[in-house]
């Protein structure tokens, strides 16, 4: 199974255990990873204030991708989300397309065809390999850990764009996965409330009030031992900010922030240093301390 | 005694019965006529949840009633953390987060792009994408196997430069 593996801006610069850690799981599974050439950014901050902008970025990454022969992965939801709905309005719309290629040409780049499947590699994960076949690949299961997972928007809204492959209002995914690694996945109230991320560059008060509600009831159920997600932008939220949230609600929060092929990675016996945990600014060293002792008591 | 005597009232000839219109013909506006205020959107909404200055069935009415000047200049369409909530949510199918971009699409080429973006447009400009990669992220990277990354920013500032994006907001 080969791809090509779009990282986008934030990954490869701020996320490398996200990074790290996909592609080690990636490689256990059987999935062959070919880089971008020369990736640029996947237009998503310019769909604001202008969508020819946003498309023209868009369609230069799929056309690299369409070049190559390969479909493509993205381990950012925002890419993904981005790079899916060009995908689908340019492969729909012909005039569109031609529009968007004129702008394309100017600069000399590859023109997209409208051909490029776009995947999110949480999804992929789910689709080609499986929870089964993981579970099945599980050496060092998380039994009796207790995970609250955030699928976020981007990895399945607009379920226009994608189909519905998972439910927008209660999404199993990304659970689904988790629970593969022999981890509780447990639920909050309005668990599948947005990070807020999009508005952070906007009106930072209001955006890290919606990141801390959140916070603030994985706090108020207890028991919980690290949230677990898989877009960048939604851990600048609960991990990166997680001192103003603190700060917003006025108790500690000290919840790990897990990116999925963290625990994967960790339950199917990749090294812990393959994995990208010392980058992680909230240590799961209770995790870790309870997984090296031999989890049994739930 | 009616609640609303204090008030400011909006004079007809201030309102642009056309805007509706003009938003309809952008890309994700199409659909807004059809919205009945059931304010399903409002309540949807993990941004009006904390912050009240952001309203979305309110900015619609606005649009309805030809505010547009007081829609465009607005921050309030820019409070949108595009979650898509509402969108998947409305019973009228508005497409309520395409319409905000549409909204964010049209104030930006009316001169009143919000501010933020003029840093976010440097950043593109200058290294092709959000985060510049220097050599220190490189060598990062190679110490924990990763593969380097390069800054290509020369399609990116094409099209920037050809959708006229750079210094939007002066």
């Amino acid at each position: 199974m080969k791809y090509a593996l779009f990282t986008g801006c934030t990954i490869p610069a701020r996320a490398l255990n996200y990074e790290l850690s996909a592609r080690k799981v990636a490689e256990a599974f059987g999935i062959e990873f070919i880089d971008i050439n020369e990736p640029s950014c996947c237009g998503m901050p310019m769909r604001n204030v202008n969508r020819d902008a946003c498309l023209a970025m868009s369609a230069n990454t799929l056309a690299k991708a369409s070049e190559m022969g390969l479909e493509l992965v993205t381990l950012c939801s925002a890419c993904n989300s981005t790079l899916s709905e060009a995908s689908v309005e340019l492969s729909h719309d012909r005039e569109l397309r031609k529009r968007i290629n004129a702008k394309l040409e100017v600069t000399g780049s590859g023109l997209y065809t409208g051909d490029t499947k776009v995947w999110h590699f949480t999804r992929l994960l789910h689709e080609k390999i499986g929870p089964e076949k993981i579970s099945q690949a599980v050496k060092r299961p998380l039994t009796g850990i207790n995970f609250v997972s955030h699928a976020g928007c981007h990895y399945l809204k607009p379920s226009e764009t994608f189909k519905r492959f998972d439910d927008p209002e209660a999404p199993t995914t990304l659970d689904a996965l988790i629970k593969a690694t022999g981890a509780n996945s447990v639920t909050i109230m309005n668990r599948n409330e947005c990070c807020g991320g999009g508005i952070l560059g906007i009106r930072e008060t209001t955006s890290i009030k919606v990141a801390s509600g959140k916070l603030q009831r994985i706090k108020a159920r207890g028991n919980v031992d690290a949230m677990v997600l898989h877009c960048p932008f939604c851990n600048i939220q609960y991990e990166g900010n997680q001192k103003k949230a603190e700060k917003e609600i006025g108790e500690p929060i000290d919840l790990p922030v897990l990116y999925l092929p963290q625990i994967i990675g960790l339950a199917i016996g990749i090294d812990e240093k393959d994995l990208g945990f010392n980058l992680n600014r909230v240590k799961p060293k209770t995790i870790l301390d309870r997984l090296a002792a031999g989890v049994k008591e739930a | 005694m009616s609640q609303n005597a204090d008030r400011p009232t909006l004079p007809i000839s201030k309102l642009d019965p056309s805007f509706k219109y003009q938003v309809a013909k952008e890309v994700g506006g199409e659909r807004i006529k059809s919205c009945f205020q059931c304010g399903t959107c409002t309540a949807s909404c993990p941004i009006r949840a904390v912050d009240e200055d952001y309203n979305p069935r309110k900015i619609i009415r606005m649009v309805i009633l030809g505010m547009k000047e007081e829609v465009l200049k607005s921050e309030a369409i820019w409070l949108c953390t595009y979650c898509y909530t509402c969108q998947e949510r409305c019973p009228q199918d508005v497409g309520i987060t395409d319409l905000m971009f549409a909204l964010k699409n049209m104030a930006t080429r009316e001169g009143h792009m919000h501010p933020s973006y003029n840093a976010q447009i440097g950043v593109l400009s200058n290294f092709g994408r959000m985060y510049e990669i220097t050599d220190f992220d490189n060598k990062k990277r190679e110490k924990i196997g990763l593969p380097p990354v390069s800054n290509s920013k020369e399609v990116v500032n094409v099209i920037l430069e050809k959708e006229e994006l750079k210094g939007a907001a002066q």
